[in-house]
């Protein structure tokens, strides 16, 4: 590959000389080669993005290619890097940040790139819950924020009617989604309730809204001697509740990632707990009014709401490459997170906006007036200033702890143990991957 | 008497099995040392840095009650996975062959599935079976049976077996068939003339002259079922429920490249080497005895 780029290096270079012959404007840009993990409709609105960026100038190239879904760009960056032919620009999804942190000598920080670059860039233009997931202690950013979302709750206002529920029924809580999920289940509903990503939403988030530790050591940030605490009175509380609703019918489990998904836009569920990003998919299939609430918090639970983390992908820099290709990615990045780029990506997507002068410029648009309901996540992640608690997760092998926490969170759902049994053992389990990966990173 | 073709010198027998040995050593002995030198590390992903630990690998795996539940997991699945696959194959076999008018048509049906990729068969396979669009779990619901191998171990591994099976009847169909073919017909009119019927024929004559073709099919299925299901078990159920579903081949994937933990996955590609060459000795050595060449 390097040989190839060189290759291809002098056969511009070629290519120019005799171009010269005829005219003197020829020059060759940089390259700037970006993988990422987006297929469909956003994998055409990212090549929409690079294409906007390489027409605006002629200095830089960004070459982005898609190397498959969320783990697999993370394993083609490490493959890459151990041969020696990473990408300038990689995708990495939030899970996969306390391993590009531990990799020193891989990455190359943003705020690093920018200042080697000479770049324009002001780490407080970004919103503070998003930024805050990939910043260190000391507020350095290490990766930028690209694709951003938070859990809220949906709900098919239909299903509702036609369980005699009004409508517009108040479900800021976990104890009022109870009443109303019993009356949806006494009307005949097979779906009450469904959820996506459970960990992120029923775990995570919900440690992070009620201001309680996911794991001890600021959730990780402050070390990677962290151990998981996920076992404590409140998410034991609510998974056992989700248990019960599981037991009487109130909650059906689809699967371990957003298989519910299908179920409540086909308008056979009355609530789904899901990512603000499944806005465009919602919109565009279900035939049913629908709303966008707030998460539900558990009332009484003090510090109750504070403030729910991101899901999604930020972009690293790898090392390894020369000054010049650098600015070419502080180019970039400066473009990615420019207000227009950024407001259109927020209401295109239902992601985020990453700044907050996007965040205006959507509303200025008037675009929350015309769709009701897609500022409520932007509320919701701004409503606190984010505490050590409700800043994100930086915990090594964690997409491999999701995937522990997936399994007992199941056998609760089918009712082979109790909460406290269940999130114990996902303690126990996770907190030896935890061990491992400190041994590896030391 | 035996006669044998013997080479002057050394040198072009030597040059005659160069490209195997190659092979093999390209292809099999360089990443199996690779793989033992690692599990006595832990690297971290980028190989940056990595640490020696000795058996410290081999210790964490063994003491993890999880992977030794997986050895479980791993001899159900396989077992299963071979005699659906080899007795299913063995009595489709047994009625192509029986067949005068339509046997190529039939055959060429059987050999069909072969061709799809397993991942690919572990996709259509949950589609017939999916709790919400899925035929099957349709039909069944109206029989008044609530289909859910999202929650329910039991099905799940129900489903991986039939998915992993699937592609194998065709393969396993092709060699049954094959040596069918090749059964004396002298032999099997004799005992038709004695009066023995079909069944007491198939078993009595038949079958011990298919024991070579057993012997080689159990090995090659057995192989299969460890190394190669890999794409269904990822397709459909990614392990779980649970862990009800995670072979030992899985589990290397998922420690390797969802946990980046090399030296885990390097340590337990190790485990499985030791056991599928003591498997294939084993087998050899004790149940080829009762093999019929």
């Amino acid at each position: 590959m390097k040989f190839r780029r060189q290759f291809r290096h002098s056969l511009c270079i070629g290519a120019a000389a005799v171009a010269g012959l005829f005219t003197t404007t020829v020059h060759a840009a940089t390259e700037v080669q970006f993988w990422h993990a987006f297929t469909g409709r956003l994998g055409e609105l990212v090549a929409e993005q690079v294409e906007t960026f390489n027409s605006s100038q002629s200095d830089f190239e960004v070459v982005a290619s898609h190397k498959g879904n969320y783990s697999e760009t993370l394993n083609a960056g490490i493959a890459a890097f151990r041969a020696k032919e990473q990408p300038h620009i990689l995708m990495v999804f939030e899970v996969g940040t306390a391993t590009m942190m531990s990799a020193k000598g891989a990455v190359k920080p943003v705020f690093e790139v920018m200042a080697d670059a000479g770049a324009e860039f002001d780490a407080d233009a970004y919103i503070g819950s998003v930024k805050g997931y990939y910043t260190t202690t000391d507020g350095e950013m290490l990766s930028l924020p690209f694709n951003s979302s938070t859990p809220v709750l949906w709900v098919n206002k239909d299903a509702l009617k036609e369980a005699g529920v009004d409508p517009e029924v108040d479900l800021s809580t976990w104890q009022k989604v109870d009443e109303v999920l019993t009356k949806v289940h006494a009307a005949g509903s097979k779906c009450p309730m469904t959820t996506a990503w459970q960990s992120w939403i029923h775990l995570e988030n919900l440690s992070a809204y009620h201001n309680t530790p996911f794991a001890t050591k600021d959730n990780g940030f402050a070390g990677v001697d962290t151990e998981l605490a996920f076992n404590s009175e409140l998410q034991v509380k609510h998974i056992q509740t989700m248990g019960d609703w599981a037991k009487d019918g109130k909650f059906m489990y689809a699967g371990r990632r957003n298989e519910g998904g299908a179920n409540f836009r086909a308008g056979e569920c009355a609530l789904f707990t899901e990512s603000s990003a499944g806005y465009a998919g919602i919109k565009a299939e279900a035939k049913f009014d629908f709303a966008v609430r707030p998460l539900p918090y558990w009332e009484g639970t003090e510090g109750a709401p504070q403030n729910t983390i991101i899901g999604g992908a930020s972009l690293w820099a790898m090392a390894g490459h020369s000054d010049d290709e650098y600015k070419g990615v502080a180019t970039f990045l400066n473009f990615l997170s420019s207000d227009d780029i950024q407001a259109k990506w927020h209401q295109d997507t239902g992601y985020l906006p990453i700044t907050a002068a996007a965040g205006e410029k959507t509303k200025a648009d008037g675009f929350y007036d015309d769709n009701p309901g897609t500022d409520i996540a932007v509320i919701q992640m701004t409503a606190n200033a984010p505490t050590a608690n409700s800043k994100g997760l930086r915990l090594g092998a964690f997409d491999q702890i999701r995937g522990i926490i997936d399994e007992e969170l199941e056998a609760v759902w089918s009712g082979d143990k109790d909460a406290q049994t269940a999130m114990d053992s996902a303690v126990e389990r996770g907190n030896k991957l935890l061990r491992r990966f400190e041994q590896a990173n030391k | 008497m035996e006669k044998r073709v013997t080479f002057k010198g050394w040198k072009l027998p030597l040059l005659l099995i160069f490209p195997q040995l190659l092979i093999s050593v390209v292809f099999f002995f360089y990443p199996a040392g690779q793989a033992i030198w690692q599990s006595l590390f832990i690297p971290d992903p980028f190989g940056l840095s990595s640490q020696f630990v000795g058996l410290g690998n081999f210790e964490f795996l063994l003491s993890d009650q999880y992977y030794r539940a997986s050895f479980l997991t791993t001899a159900i699945f396989s077992i299963l996975v071979t005699v659906v696959s080899m007795v299913v194959a063995l009595f489709l076999a047994v009625m192509a062959d029986r067949l005068i008018k339509g046997a190529g048509v039939y055959r060429t049906l059987l050999i069909w599935p072969y061709a799809v990729a397993p991942a690919v068969a572990g996709v259509l396979w949950l589609f017939m079976f999916n709790t919400r669009v899925g035929v099957v779990s349709w039909y069944v619901g109206l029989l008044g049976y609530d289909w859910n191998h999202v929650l329910n171990g039991g099905e799940a591994m129900g489903l991986v077996v039939v998915a992993s099976s699937w592609g194998r009847i065709s393969y396993n169909f092709l060699f049954f068939f094959a040596a069918l073919q090749a059964v004396p017909k002298s032999v099997i009119e004799a005992a038709a003339i004695d009066g023995a019927r079909f069944w007491r024929r198939f078993f009595t004559i038949v079958l011990p002259l298919l024991s070579p073709t057993v012997f080689f099919l159990l090995v090659v299925n057995i192989v299969y079922a460890f190394f190669e299901t890999f794409g269904v078990i990822h397709t459909i159920t990614s392990g779980g429920p649970q862990q009800s579903t995670t072979i030992l081949v899985y589990k290397v994937f998922s420690d390797g490249f969802v946990g980046q933990d090399l030296g885990s996955s390097a340590a337990q590609s190790v485990v499985l080497l030791v056991l599928v060459g003591a498997l294939t000795i084993v087998q050899f050595k004790f149940i080829e005895k009762r093999v019929h060449y």
